[in-house]
């Protein structure tokens, strides 16, 4: 099979769509002739003209709430937001409008949006341009939220989200654009809340979101030679989660890590772990663990940065304290 | 003036139009005051000519985004009492089911694109909407109703200078009623509202909100040009809110004189004044427009026991309608 950058099955998934449905069209800063600063939209503009690959002044708000309205009135627009940490910015449009007016309306407004936007550090751009967001908006009624972990996620998942009828919020790591995974050349769509098992295992289950994902990949194989047994699992939606998947596979290896980008408190891991206790306790070896990135502003410095997101020997470290029983009386 | 002998039915709908939205909130501070009304609502009354003289200008395919003071702009769209009493109460026959209530209240079917209970919070919905119109080839206008208040939002100013560099068909329709919240206009906004729009360009224009064919007359013109792509326009109609900010802000000496709203409501009523013209014209009579007003009431009565009576939503209605559905046909590859 082929193999494609993440950043070019994003294009062609818009492509593809924009081509499928004249009412879709993009919005957002520098995405026409400049095809955003990570080039994820080159040529998209070529195709589609300028009345269709919309540039706007950097007024998040504004350009968010005319989505939100055109959505309201027979339009599909996908929203590109530069940065995910410029998401604060959009907050009211996305989560007091787009999320609630389906709800509000009693079933009669809906708002069928995409946000695209990005996640992840380490690539040192500090506190403002670092951030992994996904769980404010997971934590909002209405919005549904997808986390491609490839090229091959990315693609499927957003020619689903631009065909779903409700505001799906897509974070796509800004690290992992020019990644290559194979792809292939005929048409799919991934559906929302079908977790993937990346690697099967035994011993020990690894859930791991978007870039975490690869760092659980690696986390397993260290492991392997190790002789434990890790199964690796993508929710790829976390917004409808596939909780089914994520419990049988704890319920099968009874010891499970949850590993996330965003901060560790009151995250993703927080809520994926609690779902577990509260299904799959009796089925338990061991506490299960949560693994996101430290609670603290992602700092500048190369030697700080590195420190405060999961890697795969932190993971690796953290399987076998729980294999050895180490964990289970750390309390 | 416009011509008095061709225009008869329309001002005697501007006319009714005007005493529905009066009676509408008449009735629905009575159902506060009565405690019969859960949680709060904000009126419209004294705002009438507003609403009115900028709906009339609209058809069922134009779009208008509402505030928290959003009954009027309901009404004036052509709602019907008896789902919007019922959405007041939460009962299940309401527009939104009974889970909008007063601040929330969409009917799309005449074009409202709901109210919003976020002081500005609709300005992006409404120019997003006249884009809409602009991608889909359709002359349909959207105006966006907001109060001076909302002015102080940032997010006014973005889509204003978007709206003004793609040329959207959109009205922003400023209701100056003097109050914000209960502060005095003059101590939130700094120098001229109308100054604000035609920095980015946009022709503005100041009219007389109590006088519903001055506001008809003025948006007709602009709802015609903005079809044929000269928009967008920018409206400050000067009106005054009879209530407080909302039906229970009752003691409110300490931010407005009780003479003053003695005086709008005696010398600038809209209705009041516009029932004299319409006598002097020899178009209604004041008995007229007297039976009109009691049919009205009449109606509203009804409209009120209905809701009254009538059911709330299933419990099982709680956790319905938070996605929209999508066809599972739609997600196939090929499809």
């Amino acid at each position: 099979m082929r193999e494609i950058t993440l950043s070019q099955a994003v294009n062609e998934a818009i492509a593809e769509e924009m081509r499928r449905d004249p009412t879709t069209f993009l919005i957002g800063e520098d995405v026409a002739e400049a095809g955003t600063p990570f080039k994820v939209l080159a040529g998209l503009a070529d195709e589609f003209g300028t009345e269709r690959v919309i540039d706007t002044p950097i007024a998040e708000p504004g350009f968010m709430g005319i989505a939100v309205g055109a959505a309201l009135t027979g339009s599909r627009p996908i929203v590109d937001l530069m940065f995910g940490d410029f998401i604060y910015l959009i907050m009211d449009q996305l989560c007091n409008q787009a999320a609630k007016a389906y709800y509000m309306s009693g079933g009669k407004l809906n708002v069928p949006l995409v946000l695209r936007t990005n996640l992840g550090a380490t690539r040192r751009s500090a506190a403002q341009h670092s951030q992994s967001l996904h769980a404010l908006v997971a934590h909002i009624p209405g919005l549904k939220v997808a986390m491609p972990s490839s090229a091959y996620e990315a693609k499927g998942l957003m020619k689903t989200a631009i065909r779903d009828n409700n505001p799906v919020v897509i974070f796509e790591d800004k690290l992992m654009y020019n990644d290559k995974a194979p792809v292939p050349e005929e048409e799919y769509l991934i559906p929302f809340g079908e977790a993937h098992v990346k690697r099967e295992g035994t011993d020990i289950t690894l859930i791991a979101t978007s870039s975490m994902v690869q760092v659980c990949e690696a986390a397993a194989e260290m492991l392997a030679a190790e002789g434990i047994s890790a199964e690796v699992i993508d929710p790829r939606t976390i917004v409808p989660l596939d909780e089914a998947t994520l419990i049988a596979s704890a319920k099968k290896t009874s010891r499970v890590i949850v590993v996330d980008e965003g901060h560790q408190s009151y995250g993703i891991t927080g809520e994926i772990a609690g779902r577990i206790n509260e299904k799959a306790f009796y089925h338990l070896d061991a506490p299960v663990l949560r693994m996101g990135a430290m609670d603290v502003p992602v700092p500048f410095s190369p030697a700080l940065e590195d420190i405060t997101v999961p890697t795969p020997e932190g993971v690796a470290e953290n399987a076998r304290k729980l294999m050895s029983g180490e964990m289970i009386h750390a309390a | 003036m416009a011509d008095t002998k061709t225009n008869t039915e329309d001002y005697m709908r501007m006319y009714r139009q005007m005493v529905r939205i009066r009676v509408f909130e008449d009735n629905a501070n009575q159902l506060y005051l009565s405690a019969k009304m859960p949680g709060l609502t904000h009126m419209y009354s004294g705002e009438e000519a507003v609403a009115v003289g900028i709906c009339e200008a609209l058809t069922d395919d134009d779009r208008i985004t509402s505030t928290h003071r959003g009954h009027g702009h309901c009404v004036a769209k052509g709602a019907d009492y008896k789902q919007m009493f019922c959405e007041l109460l939460g009962k299940e026959e309401g527009y939104c089911r009974g889970k909008g209530g007063s601040m929330h209240i969409a009917d799309q079917s005449h074009g409202n694109l709901g109210a919003n209970a976020i002081v500005g919070g609709s300005m992006g919905i409404a120019t997003g909407s006249a884009l809409s119109s602009k991608l889909q080839g359709s002359d349909d206008v959207t105006v966006c109703f907001f109060g001076d208040g909302a002015t102080a939002q940032g997010l006014l100013y973005e889509v204003m200078n978007m709206a003004a560099l793609w040329h959207l068909p959109v009205i922003y329709a400023c209701e100056n009623n003097g109050y914000s919240e209960y502060t005095k206009t003059e101590e939130i906004a700094a120098g001229s509202i109308t100054a604000r729009a035609e920095a980015f360009g946009i022709e503005a224009f100041t009219v007389d909100g109590q006088d519903v064919l001055a506001v008809n007359d003025l948006t007709q013109k602009l709802v015609a040009r903005a079809r044929k792509g000269e928009g967008p326009f920018f409206v400050e109609l000067l009106t005054y809110r009879y209530h407080g900010h909302h039906v229970g802000d009752i003691n409110r000496a300490y931010y407005r004189e009780k003479e003053e709203e003695t005086i709008w409501k005696e010398s600038r009523d809209p209705i009041v004044n516009f029932g004299k013209w319409l006598s002097e014209e020899g178009i209604a009579s004041a008995e007229d427009l007297k039976t009109m007003e009691d049919e009205i009431r009449a109606e509203a009565k009804q409209a009120v026991d209905y809701a009254l009576a009538a059911k709330y939503p299933d419990e099982s209605e709680v956790d319905m309608h938070v996605f929209a559905p999508t066809d599972p046909a739609t997600l196939r590859p090929g499809a």
